[in-house]
Formats: structure tokens, C-alpha cells, sequence
């Protein structure tokens, strides 16, 4: 560095001068720069403007998003932030109200039978454009979902629609589907098969309504932005900047208008980092922030008040059942669950309020035939027991003739939960037992593959409810189901999963269920883990906001501002 | 001059052509499923979505689609955003990940400048220690801890004064640019820092300097028309890639500030196997890296005389 020699003479002092003039200057353009590019950026639109979390007097209120809605046509929506944003903005059938009840929604009420279901619509319930819902437009939005052009990933959950799965393959046309409007204000529904639970099906995003003319003039960008959809919920979306800001105002023409009291739900802010959300609800810019594990320590330390809830998944590990697999002997897996400590993960390892720890596949929100699904059928407790996983690992190295277990694959995802659960069974598994455990950790798309071909011996999943109803989980580990990546394929619990989805008795479903779930323990067919929880904290001005595991989540088409809380 | 444009600009085309086909191969050659969802699908689901992908039809083909979709500037749609057409993401996204990082361009080239300049003024005393102390800070910081902590002391101000001095996040004014385009230009910032400083020090001891100094020429002019024009020419070599790294490169920064710009969707498409949105970025992204290389080269020969193009 040092090759030449030293010049301390006055000229560098003059020289130092000169170097301060052009960082003044530099400095000056820097900032006429800035503010030629925010010119730029205002006028081509692009600018948000940013108000304080609430506003008590216009009744709005600003929170974040944690990302962009992929995809608002209603026909084709599958993730989260795109169900909570639908949930505002359009109104199905039957909606849930504050307590988790089905409420009267477009229709006013209905008679669900064996064969099929009649909808009674409300004659006051209008799209943003001031035309009636009619029962049309839940025959064509229902056609349309099954139309095998559209390509909806959700179609199967219409599959109870007499004709669906046909009209899904392209054997059968869209106007086959059983569905008929009996005038505008009755909806004729004929099943292709009983279903017990239609009317929580109803308050799904999925069985929205919309309207054919519209659709068909949107030429494939339906819900694409906000002048490429009609809004009938209570709020309709004023802005949308991709990426950047969506904005949702309280909708005139929605029938129920009345009971919303929020005017603007303003969300500038799109991003999945809870460490930034943290930051702007600190600031005072945003009403409400999910916490994660890093953000505890400092929301004790401030001393928030800390909201929590179930978001209704739940997570466990799942064998291989492939015959090649260890994984496919009993005893083996019988050994890892009488070792399997959920109480443990979840109070040590993860130590986030709102998890629970999981005893079953059917986590405690489900409700059963007037209770509880938990109450009406405890599932049987296996508490950790060391004895007994050791005499079980014998019988399995006896079973699988071999001395020593070879490592066996626990894939894993690459969210911080994920990898602190994987860790903690690594080092249980082997402290306990001395079977080594390689975690394969991967990415999103690479796990799916790994999971899909079955390039596993344990994996550690999750599921989250579809609807209210305990077959969202109870088929699950059917021979037939995708979802069934360890392919276990046991008849007797294909036998009870036919019961739980042939029959409308609440009594003979139930039980079928809880057969399901003593085959699961029993059998060892997979380790319940945790029961997923959120954890928030929420300005006490706001008020209202309804928390729930199946449907829009939060929900504010109930909420207020109060002045002083 | 003319004719080398033109050969430059037809080096460039080849260049992207040929990136966009190694990352064609190679995105089809990474494991994964790109319609695949943590919810499996039927068979006949999945037929349907293949059929509206065109993933049906033999890899050789799909390449054909997506090269003649290239020709007539249509990326076509995103498997995410499934309404969305990827050119319209990149001219949503594409003019805030170049505003943000225009200004951290200049922030760096600024600062780096004028601090090169500094230190090399004061070498081994104390503002050349003081600043390269800084300097090896700010390239060995990684950026998320450098936006982090700038937000959360941006919190803390707020929370002092009693105001708003600065939003802790999002996009539109001003206001909003200051910090991020900062935060997203300091590693390059030290970098230039380090490459003016052992510039100017070589110029200075060079003999013309001597000469222009025995001349009795001013400082002033010793320094502006001498030194700090020789020193300033690595600096502009390293400027092209440095704008084309720091608009891409903005993942982070454009995360914890909520700001809506490309480098986003570029990193969530390769995580999610979005195959149109990764293609579309990437020629994209690689056809503005060669342009910035070409600008810069005939920069150069506007700078330095010496260099001659033909």
C-alpha cells in the first residue's frame, strides 16, 4: 500500500479544501437527484401515502400484508393473504359470524337434505355496481371453477356437486354440473354424493359468487386489479399497487352495511419480515403485528399486551410406508413415539405462547356431535416412556435383522420452526434411543418433490383445515389421497374414512372419526407435534377483530375505534 | 466509433440469448415441481394446470415457446400471480428497484469518491484510519443487519422526537428513499472507497504530478485536472456492474423496508419455481447488466482519450 512517498506539504491542505467544495457540491446534486426521482415517482403514480395506524375520526385503520394477493378470482384463489383479502371483499352463501356460527349471508335461509340443498337468496344483496346477486352467479361461478380450463386447484372441493369430477375430466360439459337457479333468488343444489357439512362448504372463498357478464367482459383478467372485479362483501378495494399497497374501503352497496363500522382498512405495507412489521407497529404506523420467536424478549420488554390464538393447522412427523423404508416397521415407530414428547417441543424448544402441544391428528377446535371433538373422543395418551420405546427398538433390530439401525432422513423445511423441531428430534432420537437422524433440509418446491417421490423416512408435515369439519383432516392418511405422501395404506381406516364421508349421521361420522384416530396412535402412523399458534399484539383503540382456524383471518368486517381505551 | 457500437451491441444480444438459455436448462434441470402445492392434486387438477402451462408438451418445445414469446417481448404469465403477465410485473416493479438504486449508486460513487480522495489526502493519519476502519465495517456487515439496525434506530428516533422525521417503511416520497437507497449502497460505498484510495495514492506519486507541482500549477487544479481525473477511471470501470448488482441485489432491503421493487420478485420466483418469472427476470436483468457493461466501455473512452475503441 505504502509505494509512495509522503507529501505533508501545504498544497494538500489547499487540496483538502477543495475535496470539502466538491463534497458539498456532490452532497447538493445527491439531494436534487432524490428529489427528482421522487417527483418522477409521484406523478407516475407509484407513491403511497402513508397516514398514522388509526384514524378514529374517518374510521380507518393501517396494518400491514404479508405479501402480495396472488390471485383475487375467487374461482382459483388457494393461499392465506388472497382468502383474507376475499373474505373483506366478497360474501358467500353463509358466512361465520363473531362466535365461529354460520350466519345467514347472500342467502337468507336454507334447507341442506341427503340428495341436495335449497338456497333462499336475500332480494336486497348487491354487487358493487348496484345490480342484485343473484342465484346465477353461484351457478356460473360453480361452473366455472370446474370447468377443466380454468384449471382450479381447489375444484374437489366442489366434487360433491352431482356430475363435478366429470365435468372436471372434460367428459361431461360445465352446464351438466347440478346446480340450477330457480329464478333469481333460489339456488337448486343436487349432490353427487351426501354430504354432512355442505353448509360450512358454502362460507368457503371457493363457493363465491360471480357474475357471468362481468367475468366474461374482463377477457381472462378477472380479479386481475381492482376495476377487474366486482365487489358484493363489505368492503371493495379502492387500490391495488401491486407489491406495494392495497387499500379497502366499506362497500355502499353491501345489504348488511350497517353493521360495519370501519371505513378504510389501508395496508401501504407488503412484506414478510415480522422483524419490519414489529418495527412500524412500534413507530405507531400500523395497528396490529404477528411476533415471531425473535421479537419476544423486546414485546415483554415493553410490556405489550399480547393477543393469541390456534390458526387451526396442525404439525406432526410423518413415516415413509414404503416397504423399503424402516420407517414401514412397527415396532421401530413405535419405539420413536413412546419417545415423542410434544410437551417438551413445544414449551422448551419452540417457547412461543399460542402453540399448543398436538395429542392428535384432529386438533382441539373441531367440534364433534355437540361438544368438543377432544371431549367426546379423548384420544389415547401415550406418555414418553423409555422402557418401553427400547424393548420396541429390539423387537424392531430383531424384526429388520440387524444389529445396528442405519441413519434414517427426517426432511424438513427451512423455517426457523421447522429447523429448531428438527434439531430437538435429532438429538432426542439419538440421546434416547442412539438412532442417528440425517436432517435433509430443503427448500419449499424441493421438499414437496422429495416428499411426493417419497425420498424420505421421516418428514416433518402439517396440515391446515380446509373446512369446519373433521374429514378436512380425517382423510388425510386414506389409501387414495395425494396428500397420503408416506403412502400408508391401511384398509380398515380406508373403511372408516368411507363411513365419515358417505354418511349425514352426526353420530356414525363422529365415530368413524374417532376410530381414525385410535388406528393413527395405535398404529404409530405418524408423531403429533404441535398445534400452530399466533402470536400478536394490537392497538387497544382497535376493537372487534375476529380470530378464527377456517375463514377470513383476522376478519374486521366487525370492528371499531374507541377514543380512550 | 460507430462500427464498434454496433459490434458491442451484437456481442451483447448473443450474451443474452445465451444466458437466458443456460438458465432455461438449468431451471428445468433443478429439482422441484413447479405447480406442486403443500396441498397435493388430483391427477386430473394437475392435468388441467399442465395444459394451461403448456408443461405438457416436450422441454425442446416449451424452449421454443418461451425464445419466440422473447422475440416478441412477451415473458407471458406468472405461475404465482396467475392473472399477472410478467412483463407487466417488471414494468410495475422494475422503475422502483431502479429508482432505489440509482440513488444508492450515486450515494456510493459520492461517498466512495470523495472518501477515496480523503484518505489518500491523509494517508496514516487519523481521518485514513478512521474512515478505512469504516470502510472494512461496511463490507463486512452483511446488508439485512445494516437494515435492520437502521430501522429500528430510525424507531428509536421517531419515538424521541415525538414525529415522524423519517417513515420506518414503505415506498412512495422522498422520505421513503433515504434510508433504504443508504442502506443498500454502503457495501458498495466501501468498496469504491478502497479502489480510490490505492488510485489516488498511485497517481499522486506518478511523475506528471510531480511535474504539474514543480510547474507551480494551484492545488486546486493539481487536483482536480490531474489527480482525481487519472484516479477517478477504475472507479467508472467497476460503476456499470455496480448499478446492474445493486438494483438486483436489493432482495433484502426491499424486504424489511416494504419496498415493491423487482429484486423481490426475483428471488420469491426462483424459490417458488415461478419458471415464467424467472426467465423473464433474468433476461431482463441480464440484458440491463450488458447494457450498463456497453455504456460504461463507451463511457470510458469519452473519460480517458487514451482508450481508444476501434
Amino acid at each position: 500500500m505504502d509505494e509512495s512517498p509522503v507529501y505533508r506539504d501545504p498544497m494538500s491542505r489547499h487540496a483538502v479544501r477543495q475535496v470539502l467544495w466538491l463534497g458539498a457540491i456532490a452532497t447538493a446534486g445527491f439531494l436534487a437527484l432524490m428529489v427528482a426521482l421522487a417527483w418522477a415517482s409521484s406523478a407516475t403514480g407509484g407513491g403511497s401515502l402513508v397516514g398514522r395506524a388509526i384514524d378514529v375520526e374517518t374510521k380507518t385503520i393501517t396494518r400491514a400484508l404479508a405479501q402480495e394477493p396472488p390471485q383475487l378470482d375467487s374461482t382459483r384463489a388457494t393461499d392465506q393473504v388472497s382468502l383474507f383479502v376475499l373474505g373483506h371483499i366478497m360474501e358467500g352463501l353463509l358466512r361465520y359470524d363473531a362466535s365461529n356460527r354460520l350466519v345467514p349471508g347472500v342467502a337468507e335461509r336454507w334447507d341442506v337434505r341427503p340428495d341436495g340443498a335449497t338456497f333462499w337468496l336475500r332480494d336486497d344483496a348487491r354487487w358493487s355496481d348496484g345490480r342484485p346477486v343473484t342465484a346465477h352467479d353461484f351457478a356460473f361461478a360453480w361452473r366455472t371453477i370446474l370447468d377443466p380450463a380454468n384449471a382450479s386447484e381447489y375444484a374437489f372441493i366442489l366434487y360433491y356437486l352431482k356430475n363435478a369430477e366429470a365435468i372436471n375430466a372434460g367428459r361431461m360439459p360445465p352446464e351438466a354440473l347440478g346446480v340450477t337457479a330457480a329464478g333469481d333468488l333460489v339456488l337448486e343444489v343436487e349432490f353427487e354424493r351426501p354430504v354432512a357439512f355442505f353448509d360450512k362448504l358454502v362460507a368457503f372463498a371457493v363457493y363465491f359468487p360471480v357474475r357471468e357478464d362481468f367475468y366474461v367482459s374482463r377477457d381472462g383478467r378477472y380479479g386481475a386489479d381492482t376495476e377487474d372485479l366486482l365487489y358484493n362483501g363489505p368492503f371493495m378495494m379502492t387500490r391495488w399497487a401491486h407489491g406495494a399497497h392495497v387499500r379497502l374501503e366499506k362497500n355502499p352497496h353491501y345489504w348488511n352495511r350497517d353493521t360495519v363500522m370501519l371505513n378504510v382498512i389501508d395496508m401501504p405495507y407488503v412484506t414478510s419480515d415480522t422483524g419490519a412489521v414489529v418495527n412500524l407497529f412500534k413507530d405507531g404506523s400500523i395497528v396490529s403485528a404477528t411476533l415471531g420467536a425473535e421479537q419476544l424478549d423486546d414485546a415483554m420488554k415493553l410490556r405489550w399486551d399480547l393477543g393469541r390464538y390456534s390458526d387451526g393447522s396442525v404439525f406432526y412427523l410423518d413415516f415413509n410406508f414404503r416397504p423399503e423404508r424402516l420407517t414401514s416397521n412397527l415396532h421401530l415407530r413405535k419405539a420413536l413415539q413412546y419417545v415423542n414428547d410434544p410437551g417438551e417441543l413445544v414449551n422448551k424448544v419452540i417457547a412461543l405462547p399460542g402453540y399448543q402441544p398436538a395429542v392428535s391428528l384432529f386438533p382441539a377446535w373441531l367440534t364433534g356431535v355437540e361438544r368438543s371433538f377432544r371431549q367426546e373422543y379423548p384420544p389415547l395418551t401415550i406418555s414418553p416412556d423409555l422402557e418401553k420405546a427400547r424393548q420396541h427398538l429390539e423387537l424392531a433390530k430383531r424384526e429388520l435383522g440387524v444389529a445396528e439401525l442405519p441413519p434414517l432422513v427426517l426432511l424438513t423445511g427451512d423455517a426457523p420452526i421447522a429447523n429448531k423441531q428438527a434439531e430437538y428430534f435429532q438429538n432426542l432420537f439419538s440421546r434416547a434411543l442412539g438412532i442417528e437422524i440425517r436432517i435433509d433440509k430443503q427448500i419449499f418446491k424441493q421438499r414437496l418433490e422429495k416428499m411426493t417421490s417419497g425420498d424420505f423416512d421421516i418428514v416433518a408435515a402439517g396440515w391446515g383445515p380446509d373446512f369446519a369439519d373433521p374429514l378436512t383432516y380425517g382423510d388425510l392418511y386414506a389409501s387414495w389421497n395425494g396428500n397420503n405422501r408416506g403412502k400408508y395404506n391401511n384398509p380398515e381406516l380406508d373403511d372408516q374414512v368411507r363411513i365419515a364421508q358417505n354418511s349425514v349421521d352426526p353420530r356414525t361420522r363422529m365415530d368413524a372419526f374417532g376410530e381414525i384416530q385410535r388406528i393413527l396412535i395405535e398404529d404409530a402412523v405418524h408423531l403429533p407435534n404441535y398445534e400452530r399458534g399466533n402470536v400478536y399484539v394490537q392497538d387497544p383503540r382497535l376493537k372487534g377483530v375476529v380470530h378464527r382456524a377456517v375463514g377470513t383471518d383476522p376478519d374486521y368486517s366487525q370492528a371499531y375505534l374507541i377514543e380512550n381505551p | 466509433m460507430l462500427a464498434y457500437t454496433f459490434k458491442r451491441i451484437l456481442q451483447g444480444i448473443i450474451t443474452v440469448w445465451f444466458i437466458a438459455t443456460v438458465t432455461f436448462i438449468a431451471m428445468h434441470a433443478v429439482p422441484g415441481d413447479p405447480l406442486a402445492n403443500e396441498r397435493a392434486t388430483t391427477e386430473q387438477i394437475r392435468l388441467n394446470l399442465e395444459q394451461r402451462y403448456g408443461l405438457d408438451r416436450p422441454v425442446s418445445e416449451q424452449y421454443l415457446v418461451f425464445i419466440g414469446g422473447i422475440l416478441r417481448g412477451d415473458f407471458g404469465i406468472s405461475f404465482t400471480q396467475e392473472n399477472r403477465r410478467v412483463n407487466d410485473i417488471i414494468r410495475e416493479n422494475f422503475p422502483v428497484s431502479a429508482t432505489l438504486g440509482i440513488l444508492a449508486v450515486t450515494f456510493a460513487a459520492l461517498g466512495g469518491i470523495l472518501m477515496g480522495a480523503l484518505t489518500a489526502l491523509f494517508r496514516n493519519r487519523l481521518p485514513d484510519f478512521v474512515i478505512m476502519f469504516l470502510v472494512i465495517l461496511g463490507i463486512s456487515v452483511p446488508s439485512f443487519v445494516v437494515a435492520a439496525l437502521s430501522q429500528l434506530v430510525l424507531v428509536d428516533i421517531n419515538a424521541s422526537l415525538g414525529f415522524s422525521l423519517l417513515p420506518v417503511a414503505g415506498w412512495g416520497t422522498l422520505r421513503h428513499m433515504i434510508v433504504p437507497s443508504m442502506v443498500l449502497g454502503l457495501g458498495t460505498m466501501a468498496y469504491l472507497t478502497r479502489l480510490m484510495r490505492s488510485s489516488m495514492l498511485e497517481i499522486t506519486s506518478s511523475d506528471f504530478i510531480r511535474t504539474a507541482r514543480a510547474k507551480g500549477l494551484p492545488p486546486a487544479r493539481i487536483f482536480l485536472k490531474h489527480q482525481l481525473r487519472n484516479a477517478i477511471l477504475p472507479v467508472v470501470t467497476v460503476l456499470g456492474p455496480a448499478i446492474a448488482a445493486i438494483t438486483t441485489g436489493g432482495f433484502v432491503v426491499e424486504l424489511v423496508f416494504a419496498i415493491p421493487g423487482l429484486g423481490r420478485y426475483f428471488v420469491e420466483a426462483v424459490q417458488q419455481l415461478d419458471y415464467t418469472v424467472i426467465m423473464g427476470t433474468t433476461v431482463f436483468y441480464g440484458a440491463f447488466l450488458v447494457s450498463m457493461v456497453i455504456v460504461v466501455d463507451l463511457l470510458y473512452g469519452w473519460i480517458d482519450p487514451r482508450v481508444r475503441l476501434e
